[in-house]
C-alpha cells in the first residue's frame, strides 16, 4: 500500500514562532490517519501545508508522488481537485441556501443535468441528516449543522484525500456518531484517504487506522490506534487523559505569569 | 538619519512588492477564457455595480447639470452670450465633470462594496474554501467584478452627461427662456464625436480600471478583521478618488493640452 501524502523534512514558521521543524509524516493511501495534538500546535495549518495554500519555508510535501510546494498554480488547481478539506470553521458561503452550497463544486468542476446534480446533492445532505434543511440559507444553521453542510460539500467530488479539521466540534452525541460513521464509510465504500484531525481522542481512536501524536514542533508517538492507547509516554498519557498538569503546557508560550505580577 | 533612509527603502520596497502583488492579481484575473457560465457571472456583477449604482448617478447628474445650467447662464447673460450655454454645459459635462464625477460617485458607491465584500469573504475563509474546491478566486470573484466595473462606468459616465444636458437645458430653456433651437443645436454643432465623446468614454474607462482594481487588490489583502476591514474601504474610496483626480489631470494633458 502506497504514501499518498509524503512530508519530507518540512519546516514552517508563522511569523517569529516556529511550528514545525524537520517534520517527516506519511499518510497512507486507503487508510484513517488521525492527527493528534494540543490546541495551536498547527494541525489546521498542517492541512493547509497539504493543500498547498500554506508553503514551507524548507522540506517538500509530496501529494500522489508530485509536489505540492513547487507546483504551477494550474497544476495546483489540478491537485486541489482530488481533495477536500473541511474548514474548521466550516467556510460556508453565507449568500447562497444549504443546497447550493452543497451544489457549488458540481456546478464548477462537472456538467451534469439539474435533476441528476439534484440527486447527487440530497445524497450528500441525506448522508449528513440535514436533507430537509437544503431550502435554508447558510447564515440560518446552528454551529453543529454548518459544520455538517460543510462536511457534505467538502465530499461533494469524491476526492482522492478528505482532510476533516475537527469533524465532531459542536456535535452532539447522536450526530457525532454518526458522523464517525460517515467518515469510516467513505473511506471503505469510495477507497478514499482520510487525515482526521480532532479533540475528541477516544473516538477518533475508534476509527483511526494510523495516529500522529504533534507536539513541541514534530512529532511524538506515532502508531496504530492500540499502540498508542497502551504507550506510556508521560506527555502521551497526559494527553489523552486529559490531565492538565504535566509535561505538555497547555498554555501559549509566555514568561512567567507571577513573576510578570510581581514586576508591574 | 540612517534609521529615515532605512524607513524610506522599506516603504519602497513594500510599496513595489505591493505593485507586483496587484499586478499579479490583474494578470491572473484577466486572462481566463470566457464562457458562457463566466458571462453569467459578469451579468450578475454588471448588476450589483452598474445597475443599483444608477439611482445615485441620475440624481447627481440631474443636480449638477441644473447647477451647471444657472451659473453658466448667470456668467454667460452678461456678455450676451447665453445662446451658448448648451456648448458649454455639454463640452464640460463630457469631457470632465461626467467622467471624472461619475468616477468619484462610483468609487464611493461599488468600489467601497466590493472592498468590503472581498475583504469579508477572505476574513471568513470563503476564499480559502473556494482554493480547497479547486476553484481559482481569481477567476470566480476577482475577474467577473473587474471585467463588470470596467463595462458598467463608461455607460455610467455617459447616463450622466445626458441627464445633466437635460437638467442645464431644463433651468437654461424652461427656466431662463433661452431659445430651445439655439441652445440644442449650438450644442450638437459644437461637440464633436471623437474629441469630446470618445475621450471623455476613454477617460471613464481608464477611471474604471483603476478604481476596480484599487477596489479589489485593498479587499483581497485586507486583514481579516473588522478594523482590517473598514480599513480596506476607507482606503479604497481615499486612493481611488486621489488616483481618479490625478489621472484625470494627465489625460487631460495627453488629450487637450
Ligand atoms: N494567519 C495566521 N497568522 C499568524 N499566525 C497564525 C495564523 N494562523 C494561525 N497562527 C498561529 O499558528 C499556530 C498554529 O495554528 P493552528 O490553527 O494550525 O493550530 P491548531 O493546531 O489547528 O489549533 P486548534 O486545535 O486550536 O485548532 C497558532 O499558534 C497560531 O497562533
Ligand atoms: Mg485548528
Amino acid at each position: 500500500m502506497g504514501q499518498l501524502v509524503q512530508i519530507r523534512d518540512m519546516s514552517f514558521a508563522r511569523e517569529q514562532r516556529i511550528l514545525f521543524d524537520n517534520l517527516n509524516l506519511d499518510i497512507a493511501q486507503g487508510k484513517i490517519t488521525a492527527i493528534l495534538g494540543p490546541s495551536g500546535i498547527g494541525k489546521t495549518t498542517l492541512l493547509k501545508l497539504i493543500g498547498g495554500q500554506l508553503t514551507p519555508s524548507s522540506g517538500d510535501i509530496l501529494f500522489s508522488g508530485e509536489s505540492v510546494c513547487r507546483a504551477k498554480r494550474a497544476q495546483l488547481y489540478q491537485m486541489r481537485r482530488k481533495m477536500g478539506l473541511l474548514f474548521q470553521s466550516g467556510a460556508l458561503f453565507p449568500e447562497l441556501t444549504v443546497f447550493e452550497n452543497v451544489a457549488f463544486p458540481l456546478r464548477e468542476h462537472t456538467q451534469l443535468t439539474e435533476p441528476v446534480l439534484q440527486t447527487l446533492v440530497r445524497m450528500k445532505l441525506e448522508s449528513v441528516g440535514l436533507r430537509g434543511a437544503e431550502q435554508l440559507m447558510a447564515t440560518e444553521l446552528s454551529g453543529g449543522m454548518g459544520r455538517r453542510v460543510a462536511l457534505a460539500r467538502a465530499t461533494a467530488l469524491d476526492p482522492e484525500l478528505m482532510m476533516y479539521d475537527e469533524p465532531f466540534a459542536g456535535q452532539d452525541p447522536i450526530s457525532m456518531g454518526v458522523l464517525l460513521k460517515l467518515i469510516r464509510d467513505l473511506n471503505q465504500s469510495l477507497g478514499l484517504t482520510s487525515i482526521v484531525v480532532s479533540h475528541d481522542v477516544t473516538e477518533v481512536l475508534e476509527i483511526a487506522d494510523y495516529v500522529y501524536v504533534l507536539a513541541d514542533k514534530t512529532i511524538i508517538a506515532q502508531g496504530t490506534a492500540d499502540g498508542i492507547k497502551s504507550n506510556q509516554d508521560p506527555r502521551l498519557v497526559q494527553f489523552i487523559n486529559g490531565l492538565p498538569n504535566g509535561p505538555v503546557p497547555f498554555h501559549y508560550p509566555a514568561s512567567d505569569f507571577l513573576k510578570d505580577l510581581a514586576a508591574q | 538619519m540612517i534609521n529615515q533612509i532605512q524607513r524610506i527603502g522599506e516603504r519602497s520596497i513594500n510599496f513595489v512588492t505591493r505593485l507586483g502583488v496587484a499586478g499579479l492579481m490583474l494578470v491572473n484575473a484577466l486572462f481566463s477564457q470566457p464562457n458562457w457560465k463566466f458571462l453569467r457571472l459578469v451579468g450578475l456583477q454588471v448588476y450589483n455595480l452598474g445597475v443599483l449604482s444608477l439611482p445615485i448617478i441620475l440624481v447627481a447628474g440631474l443636480f449638477i447639470g441644473m447647477v451647471l445650467g444657472l451659473q453658466g447662464y448667470n456668467v454667460l447673460v452678461s456678455y450676451g452670450a447665453e445662446q451658448s450655454l448648451g456648448t458649454m454645459v455639454a463640452l464640460s459635462l463630457l469631457r470632465e465633470l461626467g467622467p471624472v464625477v461619475t468616477a468619484l460617485l462610483f468609487a464611493g458607491r461599488a468600489g467601497s462594496a466590493l472592498t468590503a465584500e472581498v475583504g469579508l469573504m477572505k476574513a471568513t475563509e470563503q476564499i480559502s474554501s473556494m482554493e480547497m474546491m479547486a476553484v481559482d478566486p481569481f477567476k470566480r470573484i476577482i475577474a467577473p467584478r473587474f471585467w463588470a466595473g470596467v463595462l458598467s462606468m463608461p455607460v455610467l459616465a455617459f447616463m450622466f452627461s445626458m441627464i445633466a444636458i437635460w437638467g442645464g437645458s431644463f433651468v437654461g430653456v424652461d427656466w431662463k427662456g433661452i431659445d430651445s433651437g439655439g441652445f440644442w443645436s449650438v450644442m450638437q454643432a459644437s461637440v464633436d464625436i471623437h474629441q469630446d465623446i470618445f475621450y471623455g468614454f476613454i477617460k471613464s474607462t481608464v477611471f474604471a480600471f483603476v478604481i476596480v482594481w484599487v477596489a479589489l487588490y485593498n479587499g483581497y489583502y485586507a486583514k481579516p478583521s473588522s478594523a482590517g476591514i473598514s480599513e480596506a474601504t476607507t482606503r479604497t474610496v481615499v486612493n481611488a478618488s486621489l488616483m481618479v483626480l490625478a489621472l484625470d489631470f494627465i489625460l487631460t494633458i495627453l488629450m487637450y493640452g
